[in-house]
Order: structure tokens, then sequence, then C-alpha cells
């Protein structure tokens, strides 16, 4: 009984302590915004020292982690290439990296403590459209700035974001058209079960309308689903020109190779897929999608002296089986997209930069982006490819130049009220 | 004599517990005083579920859909008011153009506390009696759960145009009229969630010392003798389920306002099976254990990831090893190792002495 008197006394004493010694607490910080509401989570403080944080949050752990490692390599690759000459403003970029887990509410955490602990200028990161969702308000209501480098569905334009990857009208409007074109009038829709399959399908379901084109099916399977016999045999029954495919990640391995199986060949019934790079197609294997068509901005093969320096830098960093591909490229603009627009700025703050980002051009692998000022959406080339027997994608359509982007759809008439946004 | 010393060590470290977490906002930033209100979230629902695995013996591994629904709820009226008159931004593009029916009422604050609380209830009920009253119990009720949890994510992600899909619901902007992000409201939420834990803790520390408690116990030791004792089991174990939904769902309401997210992620099989390592982690059967292994595993979750990056899952998941072999008990069981240690030293000098002397072993018996 003693010994638990004592230990009381001394738990409190602690406890006092801890109470009396400390200011710097969330209470203060209640006062402290009355007073000094211009306060940015980010910028101008740490412009004094000689180095600047920048953060990194991707998914290195979980089913992510596979597809997010790579691009988080490539961004760590532009630091490391910035730093060597010479860094932004004169100081080295230090990078902070942390791991979303796969899981959209630890994005949220980490994407807060990039921000108000380690106060980083900016951030690169995200993924799938729900971690930059679950992420959005945190930059938003902090106004911190968060780069990311994968095509999504658009219907998004955040001030405190820029979308270094294709809109919709930079990757699936064209290829729609382009299937039109080339393969025929009946489409089949086949996705995995998250919102950007769901979100591209009504897209091109309005646009196929618009185009009198005819879909003959719609199906969706959880992600990691693997039995897909079920719905090539329906694919079989309904014969359609083509397939357009936003299957994710392992299911596009049961898909392929079932659909080869079953004595279907691109020649026969075409397959165009928005979610199958270089990186993914090693993992499904070559055999199994040659032939078959995929719609991005980047290849490995793009022939651009940028690209061939890319890539020999990436696999000299990295190893010779690397490959490179489209977020991967798209992770290593951003990097120098903000620098560059840190440089013009001359400072990192937020606001500044956002202002001077607008109109910043960058010779990139994939040919010169520009960033639009407006959405903050890039100007990017659109390319159709053909994966070939190495599992590498030849390129088989491409757009004159740089598309303008058009996350909201707003030039097309047949897109009306996919949004009421803005 | 015995049970009333045991009785106050648990006392003076739940309170001490508790004040820890009152006084943190005055030493923490904002930023970890808001993680610590999550975690206080997932402390709730440890408790719920150390009143119906701990005591009761019932393991459900899909307590996520009782924090899911109240979470949703909640969430649903938050994104209302977010909206501002308008649709959602999701509903749009997923090709709805009106708001739909069940969405109305939810625009209403009072109505959303309610139903995050009383949905919960209401599936907890309707489950509990159609499982307990024909005696579905142990592995197969646990099964059971499981594929509740994970019919919710399925549903969830389905109907992306009422529920967000895989996206969830965020983006909020204000709650009860106020600024969300503003730290007064993350602190006024710290607070009620720091008070409705004492509070439920409170209340799963009144019935467990009460004849219920006892019945519970008795079901968890031997279900067909409390049965011919005349207690109807089925009755009390849909009681105490019913009780772990309506905690679940309380945290889930807390959770969003705080988290300012809820996505099928967080409500799916993976998350559910989280939340029974939390109780095993701390000690199942003694209330604040749970409490206290809510806290630490995620604190630790969060404080490993941030350190390494890459490696902190493995370093969990043998940390989970370890305690499950070393200390079955839970974290909760360390206060008992310095007696143990002591047993084992007494028990040694008396070997090595008794040799001669062979004298019956009184003292390690006793500091069992």
């Amino acid at each position: 009984m003693k010994k638990r008197t004592f230990g009381a006394i001394v738990l409190s004493a602690v406890l006092a302590a801890s109470l009396a010694g400390c200011s710097g607490g969330a209470m203060t910080e209640i006062t402290d915004k009355e007073t000094n509401k211009t306060e940015t989570a980010s910028g101008s403080e740490e412009d004094s020292k000689d180095s600047i944080k920048v953060g990194i949050l991707h998914s290195l752990s979980g089913t992510m982690a596979i597809s997010e490692t790579s691009v988080r390599d490539a961004e760590l690759l532009a630091i490391k290439e910035i730093n060597v000459a010479g860094g932004v403003l004169g100081k080295q970029l230090e990078p902070v990296v942390e791991d979303g887990a796969s899981d959209n509410a630890t994005f949220k955490e980490k994407a807060e403590k990039l921000l108000l602990n380690d106060k980083v200028a900016t951030v690169f990161g995200c993924w799938t459209s729900a971690s930059r969702k679950a992420v959005l308000p945190t930059f938003e209501s902090n106004n911190g700035l968060l780069w990311y480098p994968v095509q999504y569905e658009g219907m998004e334009a955040s001030k405190n974001i820029f979308y270094v990857g294709a809109a919709p009208n930079q990757q699936i409007v064209p290829a729609i058209e382009y299937m039109n074109e080339n393969y025929g009038k009946k489409v089949f829709l086949l996705g995995s079960d998250y919102v950007f399959p769901r979100t591209a399908n009504s897209i091109v379901k309005k646009q196929a309308e618009d185009l009198g084109m005819e879909v003959v099916g719609e199906e969706y399977t959880p992600m990691g689903h693997t039995d897909y016999t079920t719905i090539i045999s329906k694919i079989q029954d309904v014969k359609p020109d083509f397939v357009f495919n936003t299957l994710n990640g392992d299911s596009n391995v049961a898909f392929f190779k079932q659909y080869k199986d079953a004595g279907l060949t691109p020649d026969e019934i075409q397959t165009l897929s928005v979610s199958i790079a270089e990186e993914e197609a090693a993992g499904i294997g070559a055999s199994y999608l040659e032939g078959h068509l995929v719609a991005w901005n980047y290849y490995q093969t793009t022939d651009t002296p940028e690209n061939k320096k890319f890539v020999e830098a990436y696999k000299a960093e990295y190893g010779e089986e690397r490959v490179t591909d489209d977020p991967i490229e798209a992770g290593y603009d951003a990097v120098y997209l903000w620098a560059a627009a840190v440089e013009k700025a001359g400072t990192t703050d937020v606001d500044q930069v956002r202002e001077a980002a607008g109109g910043i051009e960058f010779k990139a692998p994939e040919g010169t982006i520009t960033i639009d000022g407006e959405n903050q959406h890039m100007y990017k080339p659109v390319r159709i490819g053909m994966v070939n027997g190495e599992g590498l994608i030849d390129e088989v359509w491409s757009t004159d130049g740089p598309v303008k982007p058009d996350p909201y759809l707003e030039s097309y008439e047949w897109a009306k009220g996919l949004s009421n946004v803005q | 004599m015995k049970t009333m010393k045991k009785i106050k060590g648990t006392t003076i470290l739940a309170a001490v517990i508790f004040l820890l977490l009152a006084a943190l906002p005055f030493y923490m930033p904002m930023f970890r005083v808001s993680l610590f209100g999550k975690y206080m979230c997932f402390a709730i629902i440890a408790l719920g579920l150390d009143m119906i695995w701990g005591y009761t013996g019932i393991l459900s591994l899909g307590h996520g859909v009782y924090f899911g629904l109240g979470a949703y709820c909640m969430a649903m009226y938050l994104k209302l008011e977010a909206a501002g008159g308008n649709l959602p931004d999701f509903m749009s593009w997923s090709g709805l153009d009106r708001l739909p029916a069940a969405w109305v009422p939810f625009g209403n604050p009072v109505f959303a506390v309610a139903m995050a609380v009383a949905v919960p209830v209401l599936l907890a009920v309707i489950i509990g009696y159609l499982t307990f009253t024909n005696k579905i119990r142990g592995v197969y009720f646990s099964i059971l759960s499981q594929a509740m949890a994970m019919i919710m994510g399925t549903l969830l992600i389905g109907s992306q145009a009422f529920t967000g899909g895989s996206n969830g619901l965020t983006d909020f902007k204000t709650i009860f009229g106020q600024d969300i992000h503003a730290p007064v409201t993350k602190i006024v939420m710290f607070y009620v969630t720091l008070l409705v834990l004492v509070l439920l803790f409170a209340l799963c520390r009144f019935l467990t010392g009460r004849r219920v408690g006892k019945v519970l116990i008795a079901i968890r030791d031997g279900e067909n003798r409390a049965g011919f004792a005349g207690y109807n089991t089925a009755n009390y174990k849909v009681f105490v389920y019913a009780l772990s939904a309506f905690m679940a769902g309380i945290a889930g309401a807390l959770y969003v306002g705080q988290v300012g997210i809820i996505s099928p992620a967080e409500v799916g099989v993976v998350p559910s099976v989280e939340m029974i390592i939390w109780v095993a982690i701390g000690g199942k059967g003694t209330l604040i254990g749970p409490v206290l292994g809510a806290l630490a595993v995620n604190s630790l979750k969060t404080t490993a990831s941030e350190n390494f990056p890459e490696l902190w899952s493995y370093f969990i998941g043998v940390l989970f090893v370890v305690v499950i072999l070393w200390l079955p008990g839970g974290v909760i069981s360390l206060k008992e190792i310095p007696g143990k240690i002591r047993a084992k030293l007494r028990l040694h000098r008396e070997e090595t002495s008794s040799a001669e002397e062979k004298i019956p072993d009184k003292t390690a018996v006793r500091s069992k």
C-alpha cells in the first residue's frame, strides 16, 4: 500500500511538472492563431536556413507500395540531381519521406505531420484518388502545396495541388476517340471497383453516346479479384470491337492470362488499358500483353534527348532491370517544376510559388510540358501505345503537340452534367 | 482484501492515464493532440470490445461495421454542411442529379448524431438476436462477424453515388457551424472525446461490478451452466453486443469529426482485426488494459512509421509476436512481472536450501 501511494505521488509530481514546464502546447495555438493569422504552415521560415525541407508522401507498405515506391525513387533522383547542380535558391533540398501505408487516414495523418511538424516547403506524393482526396483538406486548410504525379479522373482543381499526371481529356477522351476511329463502335467496359474506373466509365458512357457508340457491357470486380472466366465469356458473347480496361493491380495478371487462355487475341478483340504502364506490364508478363493497347503521355521508349538522359540516370541509380513509366516520369517532372517555380518566385512561400508557377515550361522526358496557371494541371502530349514482346510500349499514335488540360471537360458539350462544381 | 487492492491498482492507473490525456493540449502541439483524439476514439472501441470479448467471451471480428455506421452517419451530415445546399461533388460525377431521399434528413445535426448511435445499436440488436437466440457461438459467430465487415466494405465501394465509393466521405468544412480546422474546435472535440471515454469507462466499470458483470463472466466461463442457473444468456449477450456496438458507433462519430475522413478502408476486415489486437495487447478483461492498448499501439505505430518509414511494419509485427508469446495477458500483466521474478528467485533460493530441509513452498504459492 505504501509503495502505491509513493508511486501516485511521483506520478502526480511528474504530471504537475510537465504541466508547468511546457508552454508550446496546442492551447497556445488558439491564441497564436488569433494574433498571427498570416502565418502559413510552410515557406518563409525555412528560407533562412541553408537547406529546404520537402516532403515525399507515398505508400511504402501495403497494396500500393509496389507502384508508389518507384515514384518515390524518381522524386528522390530529381532531388539528388537538383542538389548536385547547386540546389534551389542556392540551398540544398532535404527530403522527408513518409509512408502513407496504402491507407487514406494514414495519408492524412502523415500530410499533417509533414506540414505542421516538419514544416516542409512542398510535398510530392499520393497515387490513388482516395489518398489525394484524403489529404486535400489538410493542404487547403494549412495552405500547403502538393504535387500529384498520377493520371486521374478529373473533376478537381484545388489551388493547393498541382496535377502533373493527365486530366481525362489528356488520356481517356482521346483514347476513346482513337478507338472509335480505328476499331469500331461497340465498347465493353471493365474495371476494378473503386472511384477511378467508375468515374472514368461515366465519362466514357457520355462520350460514347455523343459519338454514336454502343456500350455493350459494364463490369466491375473487387480489388484483387482473380477469376475473369465469366466476364471473358460475356465478352465472347457480345463481341465488342474493343474492351476499355480500367482494372488495377493484380487483377490484370489474371485477366490477361485468362483472356489469352480463352483463345482471345488483340487482333480479334482489342483492349485498351489506362492503368497498365511499363512497370505493370513487367508484372503481368509481356507474352500475355503483347499487341494490346494502352494510353499514356509518356513511355520509356519515347524518343526525346531528355528521356534518353532520364532513363539512363534512373537505371544507373536503381539498377539496369528497372523500367520507367508515366507516373514515374511525372514524379520526376514534379520536382523540377516546383524547383523552377521557386526559382522564379525567389522564395518557397506557397502563395508566391503558386503565383509564379503559371506558364512555367519544363523540357520533360515526355516533351515540353507547361503549367496551366488556371487549373494547375499540365499541358501534355497524348500517346497511344502498343505493348511489345519485351514488355515495353511502342507509340502507335500521338497528338501533334501538348494538349491543354481540361479537368472538368468544360470544352465538351456532351460532358455537361458531369460536374456541378465551379 | 485482495480484490480491493487489485481494483485500487487499476483505478490509479486509469486516473493517471485520463489525467495525462487531459493535460496533453498543454504540452503537445495541436497536430499531436489531434492524433491522440483519434487514438481515444480507438480506445472507446477497444473498451466496448473488452466488454464482449474480455468479459463475455464473444470474439467479434467485425466491429468495423458499427464503427463505420456511426462514422458514416456523422460524415453524411458534415458532407451536406460542407456542400452548403449543393449536391455533394462525388454524387454529380457518379451520375446523380438529386440528393437521395435517405440523405435528406442527415442535413440536421441532431438527427445525424442520433442515427450515429441508433443505427449501430439497431443492427447489433437484430444480428445479436438472430445469432444468440439460435445459439450461434464461438468461432461460428466470429466468422459471421467477419463476413459482415466484408459485406459492409463491398457495399460502400459498390454504391459510389450514395457513399463516395472507395474515396469515402471527406473534405468537411464546418461542424455545428464551427470551422472544423480551427484549433479551438479541435481542442473542444478532443475534450468531448476524452469526456465520452471517461464516462463510458465508468459505465463499463459500473456494469462489470454489478450482477450483470458477474453473469457476463459466467457466460464466458460456462454458458450452459449460466443457463441452467436460470439466466437467459441470449438476452445478456444481445445486450452486451448492442452496448459494444453503441460504443463503436459513438467512436465513429467522434472519429469523423477529428480525422475528417471515413472510407471503406477504415471499416473493413483489416481494421476490424486491428481493433482486436489493441484489446489483446492491452490485456483483455481488465477495461483499462484495452484503453491503454489502443493508445499505446497506435502511438507506437505513428512513432515507428515516422522514424522508419520503410521498416516500421515489420517492427510492429515483431512486437505483436513478442507480446503474444511472452505477455499473453497483455501489457497490463506487466505489473505481475516483478512479483513473478521475486517468486522465481525465492523458489530458486528455497530449492537450493530445501535440498536438506524439504519445507513446503508456502511463499511461492501465496505470491502467485
